[in-house]
């Protein structure tokens, strides 16, 4: 046990003395960046803008200025056959350059992704892309939303213990309704007043978690702007533990039920087994429709807020007046989603959770009456 | 179709930093939080049932209260009614006692006056008895001498008795 606890340290400090390193090295590798300044002046593509924004990147994009990119480069891990390789992002100028045998594709197929090239620099289309374990955009921004739950949190334990049996205070009344709201109205509510403990851990930190990143994912500047909780591998991970923690806390009856639902004629059940198939069909659907969710509401959000942005350049491609005039209305239309997503953010936690909560409930309720 | 294909390097980060996140969150600040909540709440419910019972209590002593203050009124109007009795009683008594009194006086004066005035016939009869027998005397020692003599003589002593 103890073994396992100082490896998974072990695992976290690694990536936080790469970010450090990133930070470092971002100072003089815009100055690069500028040498190498491309004049072209493309035009405007709106959707490729708002995809390029919404997915992950292998650096964090700050802003474009007189054809200059500016942004932070990020480490790239790569994993290629037993061989390990670790550069900073910049290394690739962007895409132009390649470095230790490896290209970062613009255009095409692979787009954004890491692939090989021969030794002339072409690109290798036989070879399997390399698996990439980079610190990316997204993964910088869990770094930076796993360090500020965890130092949100634990300051409130804290907080907590010196101020015992006293009234909230700061911070700890902000989120205390929060906490009770998930104990009284999602986990006692769903699971139970028995078995609901066992499973706070996990809605807590999955409701912070998603509520936190969808909070962040609205600021539009450097620590924010991440869209992690709008990305499927990220909503996948979270449905996954629920998934997991559901099949592990099923019980007899709920495996019972999977197998031989109550209340169906035989006929369904035997000779197709008709109802096993939907019931078994029911139990990954859960968790695949907790992860749709999630992912499609968030970049929905994501989405229609630099739509709006997007309308300002296309207009002022027709003309710099129209650009200037409809600035005005996609602004107060931003502002109008930007507060329709606040609650969307707040809304999506909620239902992941509640959701979540749900399905503990029903794996592990003890009555057939109970669960529904 | 990236949009929709969750990469490698995501999940492993992802997987590694929630699972981070659920041991440590779960350790170091939702369990004492938890607790501490609970506690609090059990505190204020403590509290609120014990100032429950403090209302019950003080209503209850009011209630006694008022009914000692009843009470005493009771015994103090018991009380006065009791000392205006003995105070009758007593004056009763005392007045009764003062007549008898009196009349025992009364009684024993008339008594003595019976007495004086008995004695004062009894003396009055052994008077005139001897008055009597005194002129008795006298009467036959004149009739001795003459017969009109001895009327003057009778008439004589007659007119010297004097009745007081």
């Amino acid at each position: 046990m103890k073994a396992s606890n100082t490896k998974s340290v072990s695992y976290f400090i690694i990536p936080l003395f790469l970010i450090f390193f990133s930070f470092i090295n971002s100072a003089f590798s815009e100055n690069t960046e500028a040498e190498s300044k491309q004049n072209k002046k493309e035009k405007f593509n709106a959707g490729e803008m708002i995809i390029e924004h919404i997915v992950d990147n292998h650096e964090w994009h700050i802003a474009e200025y007189d054809g200059m990119t500016y942004s932070i480069p990020l480490p790239i891990i790569l994993y290629d056959k037993g061989e390990i390789s670790c550069f900073m992002s910049s290394q690739f100028h962007h895409g132009e350059q390649t470095h230790k045998g490896y290209k970062l594709e613009m255009e095409g197929k692979h787009k954004g992704k890491i692939v090989k090239v021969d030794a002339n620099g072409v690109v290798d289309e036989a070879a399997d892309l390399p698996l990439d374990f980079s610190i990316t955009k997204n993964v910088l921004a869990l770094l930076i939303s796993v360090f500020l739950l965890c130092w949100i949190f634990l300051s409130m334990a804290r907080r907590y213990k010196k101020r015992e049996n006293m009234a909230p205070k700061g911070l700890q009344s902000m989120v205390e309704p929060l906490i009770l709201f998930i104990r009284d109205d999602i986990a006692k509510s769903s699971i139970g007043e028995k078995r609901y403990a066992r499973y706070m851990p996990f809605l807590l930190t999955v409701f912070f978690f998603i509520f936190l990143n969808n909070l962040l994912g609205l600021i539009p500047f450097f620590p924010g702007g991440a869209n992690l909780t709008g990305n499927i591998a990220v909503t996948m991970v979270m449905a996954l533990f629920t998934f997991v923690i559901t099949t592990f806390s099923g019980n007899k009856h709920y495996w019972k039920e999977l197998y031989n639902a109550p209340g169906v004629p035989w006929w369904l059940k035997i000779p197709i087994p008709l109802m096993p198939l939907v019931e078994v069909i029911g139990v990954i659907t859960k968790p695949f429709v907790l992860m749709v969710r999630l992912f499609a509401n968030i970049t929905a959000g994501h989405i229609i807020g630099l739509g709006f942005i997007s309308l300002i350049f296309i207009f002022g491609a027709i003309s710099t007046g129209a650009g200037y005039g409809f600035s005005i209305v996609s602004v107060f239309f931003y502002i109008f989603m930007g507060l329709l997503e606040l609650l969307v953010a707040f809304i999506q936690a909620y239902v992941f959770t509640l959701l979540s909560a749900l399905y503990f409930g029903m794996a592990s309720a003890e009555h057939h009456e109970a669960a529904h | 179709m990236e949009l929709v294909t969750p990469g490698i390097g995501l999940i492993f980060w992802m997987t590694l930093s929630f699972l981070f996140l659920v041991l440590i969150l779960g350790r170091y600040a939702w369990k004492p939080i938890m607790k501490m909540l609970h506690e609090r709440e059990s505190k204020i419910d403590e509290a609120l049932n014990q100032a429950e019972k403090a209302r019950e209590e003080m209503k209850l002593l009011k209630f006694s209260n008022e009914e000692l203050l009843k009470e005493a009124k009771e015994e103090r109007d018991a009380m006065l009614r009791d000392a205006r009795m003995v105070r009758e009683k007593l004056i009763e008594e005392a007045r009764v006692k003062a007549s008898e009194e009196a009349n025992r006086i009364v009684e024993s004066a008339k008594e003595s006056i019976h007495y004086e005035k008995m004695q004062a016939l009894t003396e009055l009869k052994n008077q005139i008895a001897v008055l009597s027998i005194e002129i008795a005397e006298k009467l036959i020692q004149e009739q001795l001498v003459k017969d009109d003599k001895q009327d003057q003589l009778i008439e004589k002593f007659l007119s010297n008795i004097n009745f007081n």
